[in-house]
């Protein structure tokens, strides 16, 4: 029994790294496809798929009958909120981490800010027209036929299944 | 009035201890002993900010304000309130007990503040940060810059960067780790959180801001002290040298300036080996339960 937190975490890295930044995403049946290794069952994707859009890090959009799925941020992003975090440059010091030492540059420190402040231009509004319709949106996923053969579809998708 | 008086001495009494704990220097071999110094005198000011207006709405009652304080809710649940006592002394009352409420509702948001950002940032180490067999325990998070840092919790993670683990060497790097391990265990996240809850209800206080960062450089030499148990003073050493050294330090002044000069207080005092005093210990000690015993004593009697 894999834990859940591995499962999102494979799901984000296919996510990641096999979902081209310009295609508006993958349905359940591309992830579960690219994660082929572990032998999970299509139900499990779409609840992982879920959970990771509860938590924001994950846009769904509809597209006809099924729902797109892409990472809301990149990986970067997210390792640049840590560090700022981390660097205690956040601007907020609500999660109370302890420090060993501070040591930033202001470059670096503007490097980071740039990273978010990019991330943030870019993302759309999608995630909160489409939260509230969530549950009814994952049912049609389901009913969906597996026969998605998109041109733009990435040929490396099964390779980071196995982290 | 002499019960109000007697909290304003308290009151007093603690902001001249604070001001001696800041400027001695004998809290950097006991640091223990100075956090406790610290907790009494946050917890005796905040007993006594809520005493000193309670203590002058019951001053008609002649009473401890303890006392008094039953003695007129008393008087008031049967509607018959004594000649001395009027809307002043009630409105004085009420003071009190909104300090009282006031400190314990940001205690209470700070907290929730914390529980919150705490779990989306073990959220998102879940899924980007990577074990390495280098530091065996901890997190790593693929960045250049140097961090090290322990997120606290009853699951508590330690997260060192990249850029840390290529700036140390592994000796240097063990004894970061056991820094952290001992923030994590002692849980130094909950001896800051009632400071920093304190610092967030009155922002304009300067004292209130340098006794938080007082604080949080106790913890950090509490937990130096706790990895140079375990390591010699030396790799310890380095390692905070090099964070130092690592920037070029050409931040924006005053983001940083308390920081680096933290690390050089941490560094000499690795270097100098000094005993603890005895005697300076016990007085402190002394002198912090005295400061908690003084308003606890007039609110039982």
């Amino acid at each position: 029994m894999t834990r859940l937190g591995d499962l999102e975490r494979a799901v984000m890295d296919v996510l990641w790294d096999s979902v081209p930044s310009t295609s508006d995403g993958v349905t359940v049946r591309e992830v579960a496809d690219a994660l082929a290794g572990r032998e999970l069952a299509y139900t499990t994707v779409m609840t992982v798929l879920d959970r990771l859009a509860g938590k924001g890090m994950v846009q769904r959009q509809r597209e006809g009958r099924a729902w797109r799925y892409r990472a809301a941020a990149s990986r970067e992003a997210h390792i640049a909120q840590l560090m700022l975090d981390a660097l205690d440059l956040g601007g907020s010091r609500d999660a109370a981490l302890v420090r060993f030492a501070r040591s930033v540059t202001g470059t670096e420190a503007e490097v980071l800010r740039a990273a978010l402040s990019a991330e943030a231009t870019g993302v759309s509004p999608v995630e909160h027209a489409t939260g509230g319709a969530g549950r009814a949106g994952a049912l049609a996923d389901r009913v969906e036929a597996p026969t998605s053969t998109r041109a733009d579809r990435p040929t490396s998708a099964d390779e980071p299944a196995d982290r | 009035m002499a019960y109000a008086l007697h909290f304003s001495l308290t009151i007093l009494a603690c902001w001249v201890t604070a001001q001696v704990l800041a400027r001695s220097t004998w809290p950097w071999q006991s640091p223990r002993v100075a956090i406790v110094c610290w907790q009494a005198v946050g917890l005796a000011l905040g007993l006594s900010a809520m005493g000193l207006p309670i203590a002058l709405g019951v001053s008609a009652y002649d009473l401890p304000p303890g006392s008094g304080l039953v003695a007129l809710f008393d008087d008031l649940l049967h509607n018959r309130l004594p000649a001395g006592v009027n809307a002043l002394h009630l409105s004085w009352v009420g003071i009190g007990f909104g300090i009282g409420a006031v400190l314990l509702t940001t205690t209470v948001r700070s907290t929730h503040a914390a529980l919150r950002a705490q779990r989306r940032h073990r959220d998102l180490l879940a899924l980007v940060a990577r074990d390495d067999p280098a530091v065996p325990g901890a997190l790593v998070l693929d960045h250049p810059s140097a961090a090290a840092y322990c997120l606290p919790g009853v699951k508590p993670r330690v997260v060192v960067s990249a850029g840390t683990l290529s700036l140390l060497d592994p000796a240097e790097l063990d004894a970061v780790l056991t820094h952290e391990r001992a923030h994590a265990q002692e849980r130094h996240d909950l001896v800051l959180l009632p400071f920093t809850a304190l610092g967030r209800a009155l922002p304009w206080l300067r004292w209130v801001r340098q006794a938080h960062e007082r604080v949080a450089l106790l913890v950090e030499m509490r937990a130096d002290d706790k990895a140079r148990e375990l390591h010699a003073e030396a790799p310890l050493a380095g390692a905070l040298r090099r964070f130092a050294t690592a920037g070029h330090r050409i931040t924006p002044a005053g983001a940083l300036g308390l920081g680096d000069r933290d690390l050089d207080v941490r560094v000499q005092r690795l270097l100098v080996v000094d005993e603890p005093r005895r005697l300076i210990v016990v007085t402190a000690l002394a002198v912090a339960s005295t400061l908690v015993m003084l308003p606890i004593s007039l609110f039982l009697s």
